[in-house]
């Protein structure tokens, strides 16, 4: 008998090169994804050594971070040039390495340019039981197909370009299992904010995750990378889940999933990638699913989350003191009074984006609530931006941009636009943001900026009210 | 990487917990193609506030930085590094680290060094008016009062950090066993190589 295996245990058995003697191994890396933020330095760095790409074709590049939302293309069909010349520098340099390395490059006005995180796993680029890493930390996201993904540094992305390995040393396990079945109108992001309100954000610290459980099973691929992407903020770098019929339900017929033979050879591969019966996690989280109610963050940490329809919590309810001290600190911040009620927190801004929830399910969530609907007076600014060209054309063909359109919504082109305070949208200071990003952090969306995270449709509850709601009053 | 044997110098204490690199470094800071000059916009926010203790002049010029758990959380950011290092921070001292920003931290030789609350806490009164000293070789951390706390380090970058070794240099010496592990996959996993789009 050997022993059993977790699923993580699993591929990184299947990815050592070299085991060291102190327990660090040469991990090889099957997918990398490059951006234009985290990149130009790895790329100046290889030219300075006079070293080239080992594997240029298991590397893919495409432009998000920095890009404007706004239309790529003027009336003529000519590139619309970018105003902050910093960005149009660092975006002209990614255009620039990648042909000059010989990597794929999928450009700002391509159809299929999207976030890296969402055109991964839409390419068919992700694949279960692969190693894939990005310069970025919600790599973690790609778990959701069973993929180990994880977010490294620049001179990890050097280190990846040159040798298609990194030098690792293996995190501990951690199982949430979370089963039963999630309340009507409570979503996959309201899951994983809880969870990450259960065991804090640095909960998994030098653990990767495995979401276990019926919640999991029975969870669309869209939402599972929902969850995945959020890993980070529970302090694990990757999280997985095991791929199932759905995972290849959805990978078959992609442009770069595997064809005919490959196909049948990986997918009879695949299906051995569980944890098996009797496998030890190195910690184990018990979730209920009954008790998960619509989330939204209240402070300045993805660990700040309280039911819609609760209170703000008092500093002095915390037992630590070093905790006391942030949450005053968060709530000055956000401009909010212990004891008030979250659902008379006035919003003036919406966004809704992000690797998080810029997927077609997300945006059909969203439109579900505002259809019919318009967004409210002191609603100043309400913006959707699709994750890639691909979901924004999905979601043309369903008529969801004349819903978002008609309530009062932008319809942009894709981007990380505000989750990150980087490219032109971003939240004014002092006012409050309805945000289906992932960091609520101090000046993240913008210099002052208030963030409040929560999943699209409750983003859309927000617009049409004003205020933070409760969008089961809001379900038809 | 250059070698790092001791670090000696006034520390800042901080103190904060789950200090996130877009605190260290905001985001507006990332648009650069070079490493250098980010300690400029290093804490930016927390710099703004009057009296805040990166520009006191008790401090000016310290090495080592003490930090509350869970230091450099977030954004897998490099930034964040390159910003301490050239605010002059050669170490920072904490209950615990992203697992991110200390991967990031040793590639630039950055010594991120984890101790328990109780010496995180002594550490930040002595460091009020005396400097700390970090010993790599003995893998310690001691102050003029003869505190003295024992730290532990991966040995795999303890190695690197004492000798300098260049991380990218010491895998392609194992590029036979690269080379080897893509042949294996090739023949037996074929389907892993992306299929042209």
């Amino acid at each position: 008998m050997t022993e059993p295996k977790t699923l993580y245990q699993k591929i990184w058995d299947a990815h050592v090169v070299d085991q060291r003697d102190d327990g660090t191994a040469l991990i090889y890396i099957d997918r990398h994804l490059v951006h234009e933020v985290t990149s130009p330095q790895a790329f100046e760095g290889l030219r300075k050594a006079g070293r080239k790409v080992r594997r240029p074709d298991l590397t893919l590049a495409v432009p998000d971070h920095n890009l404007p939302t706004t239309a790529r293309l003027d009336s003529q069909g000519n590139k619309v040039p970018i105003a902050d010349p910093q960005s149009a520098a660092q975006l002209e340099a990614l255009e620039a390495n990648a042909p000059a390395f010989g990597i794929r490059y999928i450009g700002a006005s391509d159809i299929n340019q999207g976030i890296v995180h969402v055109i991964g796993p839409e390419q068919g680029f992700t694949l279960p039981g692969t190693t894939l890493v990005c310069g970025d930390s919600h790599t973690a996201a790609h778990g959701a197909l069973g993929a180990l993904a994880f977010g490294i540094g620049t001179s990890e992305v050097e280190h990846v370009l040159a040798t298609q390995t990194l030098q690792l040393t293996r995190s501990k396990s951690m199982e949430i299992r979370v089963d039963g079945e999630l309340g009507p109108g409570i979503s996959p992001k309201d899951l994983i904010l809880h969870i990450i309100g259960v065991i804090g954000t640095a909960g998994g610290t030098g653990h990767v995750i495995e979401y276990r459980g019926k919640v999991f099973e029975t969870m669309s691929i869209e939402g599972r990378l929902t969850v995945s992407n959020m890993s980070i903020e529970a302090g694990a770098r990757a999280g997985l889940i095991a791929p199932d019929q759905a995972t290849f339900d959805y990978l078959k017929g992609r442009p770069m999933s595997p064809k005919g033979a490959d196909w049948d050879a990986a997918l009879a591969y695949w299906k051995t990638l569980v944890s098996d019966e009797g496998a030890r996690f190195d910690t184990s989280v018990t979730i209920n699913a009954a008790d998960v109610a619509p989330t939204v963050t209240w402070g300045t940490s993805p660990e700040d989350v309280v039911p819609v329809n609760g209170n703000v919590p008092a500093p002095d309810s915390y037992a630590d003191p070093s905790k006391q001290d942030a949450a005053r600190k968060s709530l000055t911040y956000m401009g909010l009074e212990p004891g008030q009620a979250m659902r008379d927190v006035a919003v003036e801004n919406i966004f809704i984006g992000s690797c998080t929830n810029s997927r077609i399910e997300d945006l059909r969530a969203a439109a579900g609530i505002l259809d019919g609907r318009k967004k409210a007076d002191n609603v100043k600014w309400a913006i959707v931006v699709p994750g890639s060209g691909l979901v924004k054309a999905q979601a043309e063909a369903e008529g969801l941009d004349r819903i978002f359109t008609d309530a009062g919504f932008e319809w942009r082109e894709p981007g990380c636009s505000a989750c990150l305070g980087m490219n032109p949208d971003k939240v004014p200071p002092g006012e409050r943001c309805a945000s289906t990003s992932n960091r609520n952090f101090v000046g993240r969306q913008g210099p002052g900026a208030r963030t409040h995270l929560m999943s699209p449709a409750m983003a859309a509850a927000a617009a049409v009210t004003g205020r933070l709601t409760d969008v089961r009053e809001l379900t038809r | 990487m250059k070698s790092v044997q001791t670090v000696e110098g006034r520390a800042i204490p901080f103190g904060q917990k789950n200090v996130d690199t877009d605190v260290i470094i905001a985001a507006k800071w990332l648009k650069t193609i070079s490493r250098e000059g980010l300690g400029q916009g290093a804490f930016e926010s927390i710099r703004a506030q009057e009296g805040n203790i990166f520009d006191d002049p008790e401090y000016a010029g310290a090495s080592i930085l003490i930090a509350g758990d869970n230091f450099g959380c977030g954004s897998s950011r490099e930034h964040a590094a390159w910003a301490l290092d050239d605010m002059g921070i050669k170490a920072i001292i904490a209950p615990s680290f992203s697992d991110i920003f200390s991967g990031n931290a040793f590639k630039n030789g950055l010594l991120a060094i984890a101790l328990p609350q109780e010496a995180i806490d002594r550490l930040m009164e002595v460091a009020k008016t005396e400097p700390i000293t970090i010993d790599m070789e003995s893998m310690s951390v001691t102050t003029p009062f003869q505190d003295r706390f024992s730290f532990e380090m991966d040995p795999f970058r303890h190695q690197c950090l004492m000798e300098g070794l260049d991380e990218i240099d010491l895998t392609m010496a194992k590029s036979d066993a690269i080379e080897r592990h893509e042949k294996n996959t090739d023949s037996a996993m074929h389907w892993l190589k992306p299929a042209a789009a």
